[in-house]
């Protein structure tokens, strides 16, 4: 019994790390510039594809390599190439916008568009099989007490949590990371104090994109089968895990990313899988009702 | 009486106060002519099903483009589950249909005449757009205390649970999805031979203009823009926000349940698949193009944006990519869209002698 509950929290841990690690994209650019994101789902599904590219291409040129090197070299190299897509999408997309100073609303359209023209130019690009991603580390599976877990698994739940320490150091302790919180408190001001304001932004778009990137890799050795649509359905999910948790608060991110991953593993372990999404997220419906800015968020006071 | 008497008060626009009996009638004229021709159309065979086909999907997105301008356009929230509704009046209508009318291996023989399709139609059109409308709610309530991202979320949540619900639903095909429609519109051929396909997406889609357009400008109605401007002014001013949300999100989803009826049977298949986020997406992309709170403009981005994936469909995988292209160029260069949020006749004031349409 107690095997079980265990088991289960395992995989939810896990489950919802990938979940954690695309919400924190999502809620690090809202709580910035107050932007929904929508291509961050593609963006990580990018990153898939990046890690698969770059780990076939060293396998293949540099034959030999043991697993570990090619890994090693393989996540910060996806990391920093998914952070150049995160930021030629802000260049190209978002900045001209907002120079411009259009509605918010066109913003997220744009993204969304975004995320559809990555989504297909990938299938246009790479066509419609899926892409088998190459077994870089033995997969080792360890019982104790009943429990099985591999070393996989347990490598992402730590990068899950050694990200939110670093993502929390950055936002709470450093100099930019101050300059972050006080862009998304006065967008205004903050130009006039002499802080860039677009190197920040920038800034903000490489630490989303490059945990996207990560996510992508991760979830690419965990369940080995790449599509162009792999990125819609769990991007869309990690949003919805952002807002549970109150979009903008980096905490928020982190817990509503893992309270998705439990209840989705809770209702597979009671429903058949097929009530997966539909129990998911009739509880995040219920738990906005109730708490409407998700459970670290703030309401905010309208004034007349 | 003279055609231009000299005692009518006259407007700051030029218009004249009592409509003359042209602009009094042209509107009902010129949706008695579409039928007509449509009639003759698709008599004569002048035109190809295929052509026929896609004046149909016309005639839907314009209900589609013009429901969800209510809300994102007219409220000024941001909506993004309107294929969640549809997928509701599609599937509400189609069971009905082939129920009623039609014999199915599952709903066994019809327990109604087949020929009462003729009369039953628009009705299971209906009230798959009621059953769609309850759906709203799901919507409605949540958005009392939430706005903005927050309720696009609870949008998006709630296309989602709409067809993961379907997708749970062994009766009615799951996930293989549900078809047999086409059974219901030969029954309504063979009754009487006529494109009635063609006729009812028409109908439809003035219907569906004629309400909004009515529900949008009524004293009631007005309410709908006050909170769009600031909902706080608005309940201050006495406008009851929460009714006022209910009744918008239930009309816009009600009417985007008959939009998903007359899909359901234009395409005699329905799959949950088909009613997505990607079919959300198009209805957004439908009412900015046009622009917001424009119901004109709904109605020439929606043709506009049917013939578009219709010019572009030998692009076949390219074209979800010059689609979204050119939105994104829109937004950098006209974010307003097509016509603002002004009607065509605010745009072509001369266009006022013509017409009334209330």
């Amino acid at each position: 019994m107690l095997s079980t509950i265990v088991q289960n929290l395992l995989n939810a841990l896990q489950w919802g790390s990938f979940y954690a690690l695309i919400a924190l994209g999502y809620s690090l650019v809202y709580g910035v510039l107050l932007l929904i994101n929508f291509a961050h789902g593609d963006v990580f599904m990018v990153g898939a594809y990046i890690g698969f590219f770059v780990a076939t291409f060293l396998l293949t040129q540099a034959a030999g390599l043991p697993g570990w090197v090619v890994l090693a070299v393989t996540i910060p190299a996806t990391m920093a190439l998914t952070a150049v897509v995160g930021v030629t999408l802000e260049r190209v997309a978002y900045r001209p916008l907002r120079r411009k100073g259009a509605n918010r609303l066109y913003v997220v359209i744009t993204a969304l568009m975004a995320g559809l023209i990555l989504e297909h130019g990938n299938l246009a690009l790479l066509g419609a099989s899926r892409k088998k991603f190459p077994e870089l580390i033995n997969e080792v599976v360890y019982t104790v007490g009943g429990v099985s877990f591999t070393n996989l698994k347990i490598a992402v739940i730590l990068a899950a949590f050694a990200v939110f320490v670093l993502l929390h150091f950055i936002v709470t302790r450093t100099k930019i990371g101050m300059a972050m919180r006080a862009i998304s408190y006065d967008k205004f001001a903050v130009p006039l104090m002499g802080i860039p304001i677009d190197t920040v932004i920038v800034f903000t778009f490489i630490l989303g994109s490059s945990m996207a990137g990560l996510a992508g890799v991760l979830f690419a050795m965990s369940y080995p089968v790449l599509e162009p649509y792999m990125g819609a359905l769990i991007g869309w999910k990690a949003f919805i895990a952002a807002v549970v948790g109150g979009i903008g608060d980096i905490r928020g991110a982190f817990v509503g990313g893992f309270l998705l991953g439990a209840v989705e593993i809770l209702v597979v372990a009671f429903f058949p899988s097929t009530f997966r999404d539909l129990i998911a997220f009739t509880v995040l419906l219920v738990i906005l009702s109730f708490k409407p800015t998700g459970l670290f968020g703030v309401a905010k006071t309208t004034k007349i | 009486m003279s055609s231009q008497p000299t005692s009518v008060a006259v407007r700051p626009d030029g218009t004249a106060a009592r409509p003359t009996a042209f602009q009094r009638w042209s509107v009902p004229a010129l949706t008695l002519a579409g039928l007509a021709v449509l009639l003759w159309v698709g008599q004569s065979g002048a035109l190809t099903k295929y052509t026929q086909t896609v004046i149909m999907f016309m005639a839907v997105n314009v209900i589609v483009s013009a429901s969800l301008n209510l809300v994102n356009g007219y409220m000024g929230e941001f909506s993004c589950g309107h294929g969640g509704f549809m997928a509701v009046g599609a599937y509400v209508s189609s069971v009905l249909g082939v129920l009623l009318f039609a014999k199915d291996r599952v709903f066994g023989p019809p327990l109604l005449p087949p020929e009462w399709a003729l009369v039953g139609f628009p009705l299971i059109v209906l009230v798959g757009g009621l059953a769609a409308a309850l759906a709203g709610l799901l919507v409605a309530i949540p958005s009392f205390r939430t706005r903005g991202d927050y309720l696009a979320i609870i949008t998006i949540a709630a296309n989602y649970i709409v067809i993961s619900a379907v997708e749970n639903l062994d009766v009615i095909g799951g996930s293989r999805g549900f078809m047999g429609m086409k059974r219901v519109v030969k029954a309504m051929g063979r009754a009487w031979d006529l494109p009635w396909m063609l006729l009812w997406s028409f109908g439809f889609a003035v219907f569906t203009l004629w309400i909004l357009r009515r529900f949008v400008y009524s004293t009631y109605g007005k309410g709908v823009m006050a909170i769009c401007q600031d909902e706080v002014a608005a309940e201050i001013m006495s406008v009851n926000t929460n009714r006022m949300k209910v009744a918008a999100f239930m009309l816009s989803s009600g009417l985007a349940g008959v939009a998903g009826g007359l899909f359901a049977h234009i395409v005699g298949y329905v799959n949950p698949g088909s009613f997505g986020i990607l079919k959300s997406t198009e209805a957004l992309v439908m009412v900015y193009l046009g622009g917001m709170g424009s119901l004109s403009g709904s109605v020439l981005s929606a043709v506009l944006f049917t013939l578009l994936l219709e010019a572009l469909r030998p692009l076949q995988i390219i074209k979800w990519i010059v689609v979204p292209l050119l939105l994104i160029l829109l937004m950098q260069f006209r974010p307003e869209g097509i016509l603002g949020n002004r009607e065509l006749a605010d745009v072509f004031p001369g266009l006022r002698r013509f017409f009334r349409f209330k």
